[in-house]
């Protein structure tokens, strides 16, 4: 296979593996087409299995005739391998360089992978967009299920149904698409039952320099208000921003042509601004020798806790408009495919109890972010050591997943899920084997058939054993709106994620597991209460009986 | 009572501290003789300790009224508006006559009545005996003894009577020392090792100036060294900075000469004097305090005021002391300037690394009666007790709590206690409402017939201590389980729950911490009716046993008795729910202000922009 060329040494005797928490192993490490392998061909000696898709950057260093190769992963983990011998040295860097960096999305793992498990249920098929407009479709006849896009044609980042105002047609649609950035025309996103005001998000309006305007447009976004009623359009841009966007064809909703709007320009940043916040994070995270005071300026000139105080505030303000003003939302940005999908996403965390559950959460995964066209393979291709610095690497998706860490922190019992699930949907967005996170948006994953020739991560995650690590076991559904404090001293550093590989979390680990402990036994005790109480109750009868004739 | 002028203003306005519209709560506010209280128009009481009031401040007058604002050593501050400003003065002059006290007679704990009979007060008061606890620590033994020369504290004040030296010290010696050390506080045993046979001792800075010698001093540090059968030579902490400890000899005190003293390693570790602690917590505090505060304000602010970074030193001086002796197996030496502020947070921090025993609720106390209480460190002076000098106030204690906060957060299963505990420990040292931390040291306090006018805080606390438990907590393996810490700067937070503890908005609304503890609590309740049901169900065996003959037909002829269904399930719902109060979301009541405020501004007004600022709503016109 193709793989064997960039393969020019398989096998190496003596390796040092270095990584953090474990002791040096020494072993033989293999390389194959997906994986970087470390065995010590010992018993109980964990093996280090590593996906080259997971590796972001290597350094290498010789001393002599020993090589060190500094292996720095997407999941932020840092290992170091030291290699005898200068050639092998080499071989090893430049291979694992050109299979960690495969062009051909094809070539990728999920490709090759082949499950050890059975599928209980397939995940391809566990979120259908039907199915999820059923939830709504029990409360309000005022949407409909669209067609449009069936062939990606209307619009390529959108999947190909979505849920549309039912007084307008698809003929609307198409216009409407035309005068939206990638043709993103507004779309449901979120309905709340609670007084039918809902979220929707779009691409900008190209109205460019001259202050196009299109009739159905207007009209699309009217159909959503009822009478009498306003709404807001959330623009993620500053007004600075969303102004010199005009002359690049984009642009903003005038007041004039939409005067039942009133409109809310919010600054949440995108692209490299937050890859350089990530990469200045991860800096001073890894750097252990840092003295209080580099640490805190550190810390704060990465910008990381601005960002996702900005996006919470966002989000809460949306979830405000709908919840307590009763007025509908129209969010966008720019494309529409992140600061759009971070703040709708997260404003359904706060407002909806479904989204807080696993099943509920995993729908939103794969509603407002996969289907909803965030470009993954795009934003996720490098993290944090990447030195490439493409303008469209971006840790959106991250951001996102440290904001539900935020929330989850100040309701810790309001979520079915732990942190340990996302972290792990952090790892999967960036290196899986599996294939829901490839591709950029439907369209794309369907011209790879991802469907046939991929595993879906929910088939995986969704299985008993998976779930009962991912489970939080504090979890008491709450049926409540859930407002954050997104005040600095509430918002804290995602540990679970950032220092994960810089310090132990034994006691941390161990404090949790006692928990559990604690909780399985509080169950265990009420059982056990409950069935002698009834034991004895019926015991009591019977004495009653007896006693009675 | 001749300072209150005004016992009760009604229509008084309270604003939250971080609300950036102008909210507000009306109610009336009385003011007792030992409390301020308002009461709003939800019934809802907030009292307000006079002793625990550091500053009021009336700022000018608005068109609703006279500004005053309280800040509390508590880290409450209140900000009430009083309609007229004639009330507004009297208040604010009964409250800065009532909030400063000149004579320690004065203070709550001196009118403080808990309603306990004499014998339960002096009970109180005999809860922790110091010579027990050296005891524990295997004292006396056949390298220390107690000595008397402390008796009527004639060598030293500031220290206590009972004081444990080692055995081949002679009083000539420690007197002689005792002339040579910073307010006559010469070496002696803080903590002893018994595994190790290493000691902590504590002291003051040597008078040695630029050279001065005192032969009965390098004689007793000697005798310390000695004392440890294993590891001759023994660390001297300077806890200061070096150049700090260097200007003082100029003052003709100093530090140890390791050419003059045998056996000694002189280290300086860095922590910064009380008056830098003092105004890096004002500093931390007008950071944390600001309202609409960016994150980036936030962390330059963490970063300028310096506070973790003094938090850190703490602790790394504590680690140093605590590898000293289990790794060299050394005894260590501590000191300062005078020995009672950073060398108690030190040897406190320290011995609570090495001895499972200080991370229990009653060893935690034990601890702060010892090294804090006992060995002198200046309670009133420090906590601004009495109207004095406000140089001498200085967070020093605080530094150690929190200190204790961040090993809880490393370590969640070796406190026996829980933040709470620790909170309620810096509510009491302001409070005067107890006897223990008023006064400097212990010949002051038995001046003051603290244990015949006033009671003791710990037996209240341990009558409560249901309240202050980790429900986490596991006892250590084996009796000395030394905590090893890291103290890489990411390991420190701002300590929210303690400098926000009244701001309610600011904290996670649900908390981990009393859902688990009353998991715990629920599930010794079950336990108990667990039992209580086998041994009920085996009673009925046996009497069964003894009619079987009649079962059989019984239950041939027994319904299925829908009502004894009913009743089944019934119970079932009775079974305790777990803390639901606990667990009530507050998120969205409309009392809380993390919202509330948000749409009575809407129906106002038009609003253009919508803004939402530190947890709370805001729209601006």
């Amino acid at each position: 296979m193709e793989f064997a060329e960039l393969i020019k040494t398989p096998r190496v005797d003596n390796v040092m593996l270095h990584r953090p928490f474990y002791p040096a192993v020494e072993g033989t490490l293999c390389l194959t087409g997906h994986h970087l392998i470390l065995s010590s061909r010992q018993d109980n000696t964990e093996e280090l299995w590593l996906l080259h898709s997971n590796i972001d950057a290597i350094d290498k260093r010789f001393v002599g005739s020993l090589g060190t190769i500094i292996i720095k992963c997407k999941d932020l983990r840092i290992i170091q391998l030291d290699i005898p011998g200068m050639e092998e040295c080499l071989n090893i860097a430049s291979s694992i360089e050109a299979l960690s960096t495969l062009d051909s999305i094809t070539l990728m793992y999920p490709f090759f992978y082949r499950p050890m498990f059975e599928v209980v249920e397939d995940g391809w098929h566990a979120f259908l967009p039907e199915h999820e407009f059923e939830l709504y479709a029990a409360t309000t006849s005022e949407w409909r299920l669209s067609y449009v896009n069936k062939e990606f044609a209307v619009c390529p980042s959108y999947p190909p149904i979505v849920i549309v105002p039912n007084s307008i047609d698809d003929e609307a649609l198409r216009k409407v698409a035309t005068f939206r950035h990638g043709g993103r025309f507004p779309v449901l996103s979120y309905y709340h039952p609670k007084n039918g005001m809902v979220i929707m998000r779009s691409g900008q309006p190209l109205t460019g320099t001259n202050g196009r305007r299109c009739k159905e447009d207007e009209k699309l976004i009217n159909a959503t208000l009822r009478t009498g009623k306003r709404g807001y359009i959330i623009d993620t841009r500053s007004l600075n921003v969303a102004q010199q966007a005009r002359a690049k064809g984009g642009g903003f909703e005038q007041e004039a042509h939409y005067p039942q709007w009133r409109r809310i320009h919010k600054s949440i940043e995108r692209y490299h601004v937050l890859q350089d916040s990530l990469i200045k994070l991860v800096e001073a995270c890894n750097d252990q020798t840092h003295s209080m005071d580099r640490w805190l300026s550190k810390l704060e000139a990465s910008n990381w806790l601005t960002h996702i105080k900005e996006i919470l505030t966002t989000a809460c303000l949306v979830a405000q408009c709908i919840d307590r003003e009763g007025a509908s939302i129209l969010i966008h940005g720019t494309e529409g495919t992140d600061s759009t999908l971070q703040v709708a996403s997260l404003a359904q965390i706060i407002l909806e109890p479904r989204s807080r559950t696993i099943r509920g959460f995993e729908a939103l995964i794969e509603r407002e972010w996969l289907q909803a066209g965030h470009p993954f393979q795009h934003r996720c291709a490098q993290s944090a050591y990447c030195s490439s610095k493409q303008k469209w690497e971006s840790p959106v998706f991250l951001l996102f997943l440290d904001c539900v860490w935020q929330i989850l922190r100040q309701f810790p019992c309001s979520f079915e899920f732990n942190e340990h699930f996302l972290i792990m949907l952090f790892e999967h967005a960036y290196a899986s084997q599996f294939g829901t996170f490839l591709g950029n948006n439907e369209s794309e994953r369907c011209k790879l058939k991802l469907q046939q020739k991929t595993m879906s991560l929910w088939s995986w995650v969704n299985r008993p054993s998976e779930l009962s690590k991912f489970t939080n076991p504090l979890f008491e559904a709450n049926s409540l709106v859930i407002w954050p404090s997104v005040a600095p001293q509430s918002l804290q550093l995602w540990e679970g994620v950032f220092l994960r590989w810089n310090r132990s979390s034994k006691y941390l680990d161990e404090a949790y597991e006692e928990m559990v402990n604690i909780i399985e036994y509080n169950k265990e005790l009420q059982a056990k209460v409950n069935l002698l109480r009834r034991q004895l109750a019926e015991l009591e009868t019977e004495d009653g009986i007896q006693e009675s004739p | 009572m001749e300072h209150i002028r005004t016992t009760k203003v009604e229509q008084v306005k309270v604003l939250d501290r971080f609300s950036t519209n102008n909210k507000s709560l009306t109610g009336t506010l009385y003011l007792t003789a030992t409390h301020l209280l308002f009461i709003d128009s939800h019934q809802k009481e907030t009292w307000i300790l006079h002793h625990h009031i550091a500053s009021v401040e009336k700022l000018s007058l608005t068109t609703s009224g006279c500004p005053l604002v309280i800040q509390c050593k508590n880290f409450r501050i209140v900000h009430f508006v009083v309609p007229r400003e004639r009330d507004c003065h009297d208040i604010y002059n009964s409250l800065l006559q009532l909030s400063k006290q000149a004579k320690y007679e004065d203070l709550y704990a001196f009118s403080y009545n808990p309603k306990q009979n004499e014998a339960e007060r002096l009970r109180g008061w005999q809860l922790l005996d110091l010579a027990e606890e050296y005891k524990r620590m295997g004292v006396p033994n056949a390298h220390w003894q107690l000595s008397d020369a402390n008796r009527d504290y004639k060598v030293c004040e500031t220290y206590p009577r009972d004081l444990y030296v080692p055995r081949i010290a002679s009083k000539p010696t420690i007197v002689g020392s005792s002339k040579f050390r910073s307010k006559g506080r010469f070496p002696v045993l803080s903590y002893y090792h018994q595994e190790k046979e290493a000691a902590i001792c504590r002291c003051s800075q040597p008078l040695s100036g630029f050279s001065a010698r005192c032969l009965e001093d390098e004689h007793l540090l000697q005798a310390v060294s000695k004392a440890n059968p294993v590891n001759r030579y023994m660390y001297v902490m300077d806890t200061r900075p070096k150049l700090n400890a260097m200007a003082n000899r100029a003052a003709g005190k100093g530090y140890e000469n390791e050419d003059n003293y045998s056996n000694i390693r002189f280290q300086f570790v860095g922590i910064e004097n009380i008056h830098v602690m003092r105004s890096s917590l004002q500093k931390l505090l007008e950071v944390s305090g600001a309202k609409g505060l960016s994150v980036n304000d936030f962390y330059s602010g963490l970063e300028s005021a310096g506070w973790l970074r003094h938090i850190k030193a703490v602790m790394d001086a504590a680690i140093f002391l605590a590898k000293a002796i289990t790794v060299e197996n050394a005894s260590v030496l501590v000191h300062c300037s005078d020995g009672w502020d950073r060398t108690s947070q030190v040897c406190s921090l320290g011995s609570l690394l090495l001895d499972p025993y200080y991370r229990t609720i009653k060893g935690f106390m034990v601890l702060i009666q010892k090294d804090w209480i006992s060995f002198g460190h200046k309670f009133s002076e420090r906590c601004g007790h009495l109207d004095g000098d406000p140089k001498e106030i200085s967070p020093v204690f605080i530094q150690f709590l929190e200190c204790v906060w961040h090993l809880t957060e490393q370590f969640p299963q070796a406190f026996e206690f829980n933040e709470a505990f620790l909170l309620q420990i810096h509510e009491h040292i302001h409070s005067c409402q107890f006897g223990n931390f008023l006064g400097n040291c212990q010949k002051e306090r038995e001046e003051l017939k603290l244990e015949e006018k006033t009671y003791s805080l710990w037996p209240f606390l341990l009558d409560d201590q249901t309240k202050y438990q980790n429900a986490l907590y596991s006892s250590p393996p084996h009796r000395l389980t030394v905590l090893e810490p890291s103290t890489v700067s990411f390991q420190f937070k701002f300590w929210r729950s303690m400098y926000h503890q009244f701001d309610r908005t600011l904290h996670p609304r649900q908390s981990v911490f009393h859902t688990v503890m009353a998991m715990s609590a629920q599930n010794k309740q079950l336990e108990k009716e667990l039992r209580d049901l086998e041994s009920k169900l085996q009673q009925h065996t046996n009497k069964q046993t003894a009619g079987v003959l009649t079962k059989e037909q019984l239950h041939s002829v027994r319904p299925d008795s829908p009502a004894l269904k009913a009743s089944l399930c019934l119970k079932e719902q009775a079974l305790l729910p777990v803390a639901d109060a606990l667990r009530t979301i507050e998120g969205s009541e409309a009392t809380d202000n993390r919202y509330s405020d948000y749409a009575e501004t809407f129906a106002k007004a038009e609003p253009g922009v919508v803004s939402l600022e530190y947890g709370v709503a805001r729209m601006t016109c």
